[in-house]
Formats: C-alpha cells, sequence, structure tokens
C-alpha cells in the first residue's frame, strides 16, 4: 500500500457503558464531513454478553439512515466499493466500567502523582494511588489491592539511580496481595514498572512469576522532569491486550478495527491535547455523565485530565448532594422548595437514573445540581493540574516578596481560550443558553473565553481518529478528525467577557464596542452584578473592551484589549457578578439576581 | 419505533427462580444434585488466604537488609505462632542478641534481602455460602458453587439497604397507604419479615431493629433519614454489605409513596409463608434490585408460570408506573406512544406517551419517565 492511502468514507463506533455511538464520516467535496450518527444499547453484560452485537445494532442504524450498505451479514465492508463499505473502522470503548487502575510512587506527592497522572491521561480511572508514605501499613495496602481488584497497575518510584528498597517493597506489597484481575480468572494481572532503572532488577525477581510484567523508561527520571508518555503508551497497549481481551466479544471487535481500541476517556484527551497544540490555545473541556465527570485541560502546553468518579447526574447524583451540601445546591434554585422533598428527588433520580424532567421545576433543580457537580469536579482538576512538586526552583531577588512554592496550579482562568461541555445535562439542555450558564456559573472564566458544546459526544471516534499510527493513513485520518471537529462536532455557544477586579457596588466595570460582520455597532456598559447576552451569530466579530480602572479583562488592570472574538448559538455573554462568585446570603434577594441573570441570558420560558 | 423499553420491576404470583451460589474462590461444593436444600442448609465452602503481615526485620535488628536471610530462624514455608522468634543475631562473643519475634501466628511467605522485610501470612479465613432459598439443586459448578431453583412468588424492589435475611412473612397493621410509625411494632414481629405502606419513619425503622424485626418491605423512606440508620451519607446506590439486622426494601422510592396495590395484595396473600429476602441494590451496568422469594408448595402452583415477554418493551395497552414528578408512584394504562417529538413544559422536545391515570385523567408524560409493570 503507497503512502498517504485514500480515505473515502470513515467509520467510528465508541462503545459506552449504556449505548455504543456510531458515525459515519465522508469526504465531500474535498472535505471531510459527518454524515449520520445511529446508536445502539451496549451489549457487554448479559443476555448478550458481546459488544459486536450493540456495535452491529448502531452500524445498522446508521445504514438506515444514510441508506448505504455497510454491513455483509457480521462483517463489515472494506475497503468502500461504490456506494457501499467503508475505507476505515475505528472504535473506543469505556464498556464494562472502562480501565480501572492502581498506581503507585515512593513519595504520593511526587512519584506518586506522576504515576496518577500517566494513568489518568491515558483514560483510565485510578481507584488508589499506593505510596510508601500514604500513611498506611503493609497490610492495609495489600487488603485494598485485593478489594479493589484493578485491571492493571503502575507501579512507579524513585528518580533513576535514587531508592530501591522503596521501590522493592511496593513490589512485595503488590506480591504478597496476589492480585486477581476483574475479568479472565486465569490470566495474570499485567504490571507496568516505570520507576527507578536501578530497581528493575529487584522489582523483576518480586513481581515476574505472579504478574504479567512489563517495564517502561522511568516516570521521573530526574525530579524536574516527569516522562509520562512511555506509561501512557503501555497502558493503552495493555488495555487492547489483556484488559479489552477478556472483555466479552472484544477479541471479535478487535479483529474488525483498523486501529487499536482506544479508552474513551483517553480518545477523548487525545483530541483536545492536539486541538489545543495545534491552534496553540489553552483549551478545557468537561464531560458530565451519570456516574463521571471528566475534565481535560492544556495550560501552558502541559496536558492533564481528572476523573471525579462519583460526581455525576444519575447514579451517583446523591454523592453530589454530599459532597456539595443541599445548602449550595439550594443557591440556584430560584423558587422555595421543601428540603425532604427536593433531598428524596434527588434520591429516586439516583435510583431511576433514566428519567428526564418534565416539569421546569424540575428541569432548574436537575440544573443546579449541575453546577455543583461541575465546581467539584473543577476544584479536583485545580488541585491536580499542577506544576511538578519536590523541585528546585532558581529564584532572583524580584521573588524576595513573592514566593511561589512547587505544585501550584496551572489552571489559569484568565488564559484560557476555549471551554466545550458535554454530557447530557449540558449537551441535551432544552435552550443552549442554560449549557451556556452552567458553565460560566461552575468554572467562572474570567477575561474572554469561548464557549462550545460537543452536542452528540463525537470527541471520543475523533480522538481515536486523530491518533492512528499506521504511516499510509495517519495523514488523513487526522484530517479527517480535524475537519469534522472544526464543522460538525463542536455547537459554537458564543464567547463569556468577564472582567475581574475590584469596584464600588453599582459602578461600571467595562466598556465594550463590538462591530459585527455587517458593520453594526454595538456599545454596552456593563455595570457591577450584572449580566448583558448580545445575540451575534457565529461570526467572527471585532471587540474593544475598555476596563474601568481596578478592573482587568485580560491585558491588566484598567488595560484596553482590542481582540477577534466569536458569536455563536447564545451569542457574547457580559458577565458583570464578579470573581469569585457571591450570590445574596438573603433568599428573597438571591432568588431575585438568579431570575434577573435567567431573564438576561433568556434561559427559561416565562 | 412503535415502543419504548424500560424494564420495570417483577410483581410475579408464580414463576422459577434461580440463584446462583458461589463461592469467592474455588473451594468444596457440599450440596449435591438434585438435592432438596433449605434456605440455611451451607452448599459450599472454602478458605480464602489469610492477612498478610509484613516484618521488617532489617529494621528491628539493625542489620543491612541483604544479610537478613542469614539471621532468619525460621524458613520460607515455616508454621509460626505468635511471639516466635523469625530471626536472630549472633551478638557479641553470644551476649547482646538482637531478636524480632512474629507479630501474629502463620506462615513464613517470604524473606526479602533488598527491603529487609519478612512477609507472614495468617491461616486461611473459612467461607460458607448457605442455599438461601427453599428449594432444589438443578447444577453443580465444581468447585464453584451450584444453582438453586425454586417455584415461587417473586417481588423486584427499587431500593433496599441490608442483606440475606429469612423470616415468615407478616404484615403491619393499616394498608398500602399508611404510615409505618414506632407503634406500628410488637414483639410478635421478632425474626419476621413485615410488609408495611406508604411510608417508615425512622423512629419506626428504630424500633423494629430493636426487635429483631429480620425485614421490613414499604413503599417509601425519607432519603435524609438514610444516614440516620447507615451512619454515612449514601452517594451512589451500591448497597447489600451494611451490617444491619433489619433489611429495609423499598418497592416504590423515596418520601412517601403508597406500595402499588399489586405488590401489596401479592405478598399479604403469602402472610405466613416462610421467605427470602434480599436488600442488596447495584444500580449500574449490572443492575441488582432487591427481591422478596416467596417458595411455593406443589399444592399451591398452578403451572402458570408469569413468563412475561417484555422484549418488546411498553406498548399501547402496557401497564405502566410513572416514576418521576409530577404524577410519580401512580399506576397508568398507556393510550398512545406517538412517534413524533413533543415538547415538555420543561421545553425538552422527547418521546412522548399519552396515558390514562386510574381516575381517567389523560396526561402526556416523557416515556423516559415510564416504567413498565411486569405482572402476571
Amino acid at each position: 500500500m503507497g503512502e498517504n492511502r485514500e480515505l473515502k468514507s470513515i467509520l467510528a463506533t465508541d462503545c459506552g457503558s449504556t449505548t455504543t455511538k456510531a458515525i459515519l464520516i465522508e469526504k465531500q467535496d474535498g472535505e471531510y464531513r459527518l454524515v449520520v450518527r445511529g446508536e445502539a444499547p451496549t451489549t457487554v453484560e448479559a443476555p448478550f454478553e458481546d459488544v459486536t452485537k450493540g456495535v452491529l445494532n448502531a452500524v445498522m442504524e446508521v445504514e438506515e439512515l444514510c441508506g448505504r450498505k455497510i454491513l455483509d451479514g457480521e462483517d463489515i465492508i472494506s475497503p468502500q466499493n461504490g456506494q457501499e463499505g467503508v475505507d476505515l473502522y475505528v472504535s473506543t470503548s469505556s464498556a464494562g466500567g472502562g480501565l480501572q487502575m492502581m498506581v503507585s510512587g515512593v513519595v504520593k506527592a511526587m512519584t506518586g502523582e506522576s504515576a496518577e497522572r500517566a494513568a489518568l491521561g491515558a483514560g483510565s480511572i485510578v481507584m488508589d494511588v499506593l505510596a510508601s508514605n500514604d500513611g498506611r501499613l503493609p497490610h492495609q495496602k495489600i487488603s485494598r489491592i485485593r478489594q479493589l481488584r484493578p485491571d492493571m497497575i503502575l507501579l512507579s518510584g524513585g528518580v533513576d539511580g535514587g531508592t530501591v528498597s522503596h521501590v522493592a517493597e511496593l513490589a512485595e506489597i503488590i506480591n504478597a496481595a496476589k492480585p486477581r484481575p476483574r475479568f479472565g480468572k486465569e490470566y495474570k494481572l499485567p504490571v507496568i514498572y516505570a520507576g527507578n532503572n536501578k530497581a528493575r532488577e529487584a522489582v523483576r525477581d518480586t513481581l515476574e512469576e505472579t504478574t504479567d510484567l512489563s517495564m517502561v523508561e522511568n516516570i521521573r527520571p530526574v525530579l524536574e522532569l516527569e516522562n509520562l508518555k512511555p506509561s501512557r503508551d503501555k497502558i493503552h497497549d495493555l488495555f487492547m491486550e489483556h484488559v479489552m481481551a477478556q472483555a466479552p466479544g472484544y477479541r471479535k471487535l478487535m479483529s474488525w478495527t483498523d486501529a487499536p481500541i482506544m479508552p474513551t476517556p483517553g480518545a477523548v484527551g487525545y483530541l483536545i491535547e492536539m486541538i489545543a497544540q495545534k491552534e496553540d490555545i489553552t483549551a478545557m473541556g468537561v464531560d458530565i455523565g451519570g456516574a463521571t465527570t471528566d475534565i481535560f485541560s492544556v495550560f501552558q502546553g502541559v496536558f492533564n485530565r481528572t476523573v471525579s468518579a462519583n460526581l455525576g447526574m444519575s447514579y451517583s447524583i446523591c454523592n453530589v448532594l454530599a459532597e456539595a451540601t443541599l445548602s449550595n445546591i439550594l443557591r440556584w434554585v430560584p423558587f422555595g422548595i421543601n428540603e425532604e422533598d427536593l433531598t428524596n428527588r434527588i434520591a429516586n433520580k439516583m435510583i431511576r437514573p433514566t428519567t428526564i424532567p418534565q416539569s421546569l421545576e424540575d428541569l432548574k433543580i436537575e440544573q443546579a445540581i449541575a453546577r455543583e457537580a461541575l465546581r467539584l469536579s473543577f476544584i479536583q482538576h485545580k488541585s491536580f493540574a499542577v506544576s511538578l512538586k519536590g523541585i528546585q526552583i532558581e529564584r532572583t531577588i524580584s521573588d524576595a516578596f513573592e514566593q511561589v512554592g512547587t505544585g501550584g496550579t496551572l489552571v489559569d482562568m484568565m488564559a484560557l481560550d476555549l471551554l466545550i461541555g458535554s454530557g447530557g445535562v449540558l449537551s441535551h439542555a432544552p435552550r443552549r443558553n442554560q449549557a451556556a450558564r452552567m458553565m460560566i456559573d461552575a468554572f467562572l472564566p474570567e477575561g474572554i473565553t469561548q464557549l462550545a458544546v460537543d452536542s452528540i459526544f463525537m470527541m471520543p471516534q475523533l480522538g481515536v481518529l486523530a491518533k492512528i499510527q499506521q504511516d499510509e493513513i495517519k495523514k488523513n485520518a487526522q484530517e479527517a478528525a480535524l475537519h469534522v471537529f472544526d464543522k460538525d462536532c463542536l455547537i459554537r455557544l458564543g464567547t463569556c467577557i468577564a472582567p475581574v477586579g475590584k469596584v464600588k457596588k453599582r459602578r461600571p466595570l467595562l466598556t465594550a464596542t463590538f462591530t459585527l460582520n455587517d458593520g453594526s455597532l454595538h456599545e454596552h456598559q456593563l455595570m457591577l452584578g450584572e449580566m448583558i447576552r448580545i445575540e451575534v451569530p457565529f461570526e467572527e466579530v471585532e471587540a474593544v473592551l475598555q476596563p474601568e480602572k481596578g478592573i482587568d479583562v485580560g491585558a491588566g488592570s484598567g488595560e484596553r484589549i482590542t481582540a477577534k472574538i466569536y458569536g455563536g448559538a447564545v451569542g457574547i455573554v457580559l458577565d458583570g457578578r464578579g470573581r469569585p462568585l457571591a450570590l445574596p446570603e438573603d433568599d428573597s434577594e438571591r432568588m431575585k439576581m438568579l431570575k434577573k441573570w435567567s431573564a438576561a441570558l433568556e434561559e427559561y420560558p416565562e | 419505533m412503535a415502543h419504548a423499553y424500560t424494564p420495570g420491576l417483577k410483581v410475579l404470583h408464580e414463576t422459577k427462580v434461580q440463584k446462583e451460589r458461589q463461592l469467592p474462590m474455588k473451594g468444596d461444593v457440599l450440596a449435591e444434585i438434585n438435592a432438596q436444600v433449605t434456605p440455611s442448609d451451607v452448599v459450599a465452602s472454602t478458605h480464602i488466604p489469610g492477612n498478610v503481615r509484613m516484618v521488617n526485620v532489617a529494621n528491628s535488628l539493625n542489620v543491612e537488609a541483604g544479610d537478613v536471610p542469614g539471621y532468619m530462624t525460621e524458613e520460607i514455608g515455616a508454621e509460626v505462632k505468635e511471639g516466635d522468634m523469625l530471626a536472630e543475631t549472633g551478638g557479641l562473643f553470644g551476649f547482646f542478641k538482637s531478636s524480632v519475634n512474629s507479630p501474629v501466628a502463620g506462615t513464613v511467605e517470604s524473606v526479602s534481602s533488598v527491603t529487609g522485610q519478612v512477609v507472614i501470612r495468617e491461616a486461611p479465613i473459612p467461607v460458607e455460602v448457605d442455599a438461601y432459598i427453599r428449594g432444589i439443586v438443578t447444577e453443580v459448578m465444581p468447585e464453584e458453587g451450584v444453582i438453586i431453583e425454586t417455584d415461587a412468588a417473586f417481588v423486584q424492589g427499587i431500593f433496599g439497604i441490608g442483606g440475606e435475611r429469612r423470616g415468615i412473612l407478616d404484615v403491619l397493621e393499616g394498608d398500602r397507604e399508611s404510615v409505618v410509625n414506632v407503634d406500628s411494632f410488637s414483639t410478635d414481629h421478632a425474626g419476621k419479615v413485615l410488609i408495611g405502606g406508604a411510608h417508615l419513619t425512622l423512629e419506626g425503622y428504630r424500633r423494629a431493629q430493636k426487635l429483631g424485626v429480620a425485614a421490613i418491605v414499604v413503599g417509601g423512606y425519607n432519603y435524609s433519614d438514610l444516614k440516620a440508620i447507615l451512619g454515612y451519607t449514601l452517594g451512589v446506590a451500591i448497597t447489600g454489605s451494611e451490617s444491619l439486622t433489619t433489611t429495609l426494601i423499598l418497592t416504590e422510592g423515596f418520601g412517601s409513596v403508597p406500595m402499588a396495590r399489586r405488590t401489596y395484595n401479592l405478598l399479604i396473600s403469602h402472610i405466613g409463608a416462610s421467605v427470602s429476602v434480599n436488600g442488596t441494590t447495584q444500580i449500574r451496568a449490572g443492575v441488582m434490585r432487591p427481591e422478596i422469594i416467596i417458595p411455593l408448595d406443589v399444592t399451591e402452583l398452578t403451572g402458570e408460570h408469569g413468563e412475561i415477554d417484555t422484549s418488546t418493551g411498553i406498548d399501547e395497552g402496557s401497564l405502566v408506573r410513572v416514576i418521576r414528578e409530577p404524577f410519580f408512584g401512580q399506576l397508568a394504562k398507556v393510550l398512545a406512544l406517538p412517534s413524533a417529538l413533543d415538547a415538555m413544559q420543561s421545553e425538552a422536545r422527547v418521546r412522548v406517551a399519552r396515558v390514562e391515570l386510574p381516575d381517567g385523567t389523560v396526561y402526556t408524560v416523557p416515556r423516559a419517565n415510564l416504567e413498565l409493570v411486569e405482572t402476571d
């Protein structure tokens, strides 16, 4: 096969824990575009216990919708022949609970954290971080491993040439636990060693017989450097070879795909990382699901992903209530409600997770909970997406008055260019304005931030497409992923402009002038505590923002900014509520403000 | 698509119930095929490996890790009692010896010359699996467990806490709409599985617990009162392992919701029967609901097993339960399943069903908020 094999059509599926989604991409007039999307229930569990059944059903729906034959019995016709078949088939998967890992390192805040970052970045759920200094006794760590039954363990620890005994002790703990994987009773648990190169022999002696041990380069060869890629790649390989191969029907699915199956969040992360790099922007993506909320970010060129395992909108909705507290949820509800009634309603959503809000009141409650789930997940993300800890920083005399320690968060909302939301409560909000409000309230973007939603959660399929390694199709597959991401995947909501700084009550914060494509000029003065929406479709807008003294909108206190921004389904939102956002303590005052902001954004019907 | 499918809860007068009784790891199966078993019969047993203790011998003896194997007084594989010496230094001319004793009884599993740690594994822990229900062993999985089958009336709840319990079925005073409180219980209720009405109060549950009630089956309970029973806030609906003496099963949900008439009537028709219940709930992929199993005697069997074809899902004429406000808990009949999407008050455009409530009023409800009631 020659280089740059043509790809006229691409089929991509994502096998989620409840739904399998298939998309068909075709090259039309030199550009790749999404043609149709089909979905069907995932069939990993009994009575089917074969993931390919759900894949075939989803593909059959695609066939029906586009009137094109893709399947020949249970085979995907490939390559495309006339109007039949497709040139490429790829898939991601999070079925069966996704990839569940334990990681370990010598010092929890250093190698332990690096190992956690590598595992999360590869798309895994990290069940626990074992570390020599985590305060637990060896037998407690052993029973923890036994109890959790991870799919895989990433063992790291020590810089190259550093401690051997601590790493060897961790290996001994893993060996003593005799961990059994969740799937496949007979096979050995995969363990990846990515620690001190001098401890390799000791680790090999301890774990080679009892586990399926593989070794990669040290995740932290020196304190100042984090080397996550070899571990992440190895996790992907083992996910395919071991974990997925044991799950029902996956061997068959693997034989169908033209590229390795990736864990769903791993694929999303890869796509966001690629977009940020290609466009040279800082970006953040959030996916709020029924059980978990994933956040992906690229700040200062560093990619981070966190999974808030029990912050979701259905299965774990009561955990949001427990962690956020009822009063924090109630502060977003613009009407009075009996507290017992509210907690029972929330708990009923947990035990019947597929129900949807029928009344407007119910919708507002659900969106109040979503704000808190997103806010809490974001707090976790900020505390995890940090610079490396324990390294030496060269300081100059100018740092004498303001010394920032290592391990500070990388998340800088003023620097954020693009915030992408996905997941039912954001993607399927009856009005896009509601999605924009939820994202603004939870993440509190500062300065100029573009907002978007992935309406049908296509990012996993595009991520796996973008990561294709085969030389002959790599270029076209990446091009397809980028085209579809740009044209079909995102619904651009518009831009949020949020000035920060201190002013006295009822003073203006900012004067903004927008020049639209048709040459029309819009001028607005934003007062403290006010929200303004300007209806502008997705087009380039020239914005001139003049903040008041003491107010910053990106260029510094009181500094004027001229920027190219974008409108969208919602338009341009001026948020004058200040950061951090403080809601009035008094209930009637708070409800009045909530209603005023909702009205400004036309969030709900009158 | 002319129908929708939301799996409902089973309320069956007569069905075949199969229970897999499996060991957590390989062991001995004690029941034979076709054997008649009662709930308390042990059908399989095994030993799981004991806990592990790590002893840092190098530190205790103040020697290099590499020298530890040379100081060991017990070999790998040796059985030791608590306090037995594991390792000892030679001392100086036979004096000033240091030694390390085993903190627990067990077997010396490994000695590391890299870390200086010695691993002692405690004695294996015995595990037994009982039959849980009265029935016949229809399959033996060698070294793993058995499958027990019985003809039974079978009711699923929506949520429960507490694990497997057994007892005689009895009904509390009142009807399916009553509130069960502290006065509803008496000493006669000890060891029984009790059927209540719409709501159980926290004080009621506490009284039942004090009296040694085996289980309570009731329409609803307040979510905020769960914490008082469990000692923690329940964040996700994964239950069953709580150490509660009184299992609680909700048939409808949280709050005060009258127990569905069919569920109530079926349960009270078996008062006096010996039943097995389990509050274990897992609402995730691979959902598990709490259950009440009432094994039937041969004389009670009609042969009309209530196996309902649910594969077609909700259809016109189906009996459904509304599972979200504003009509939460009400049973209804499906009149029509329009194919076009319809806008709700929330403005969400969804697939809907036209349903008729028992009082004759007709409403439009999102299909996702309906649950098929599986009855026979």
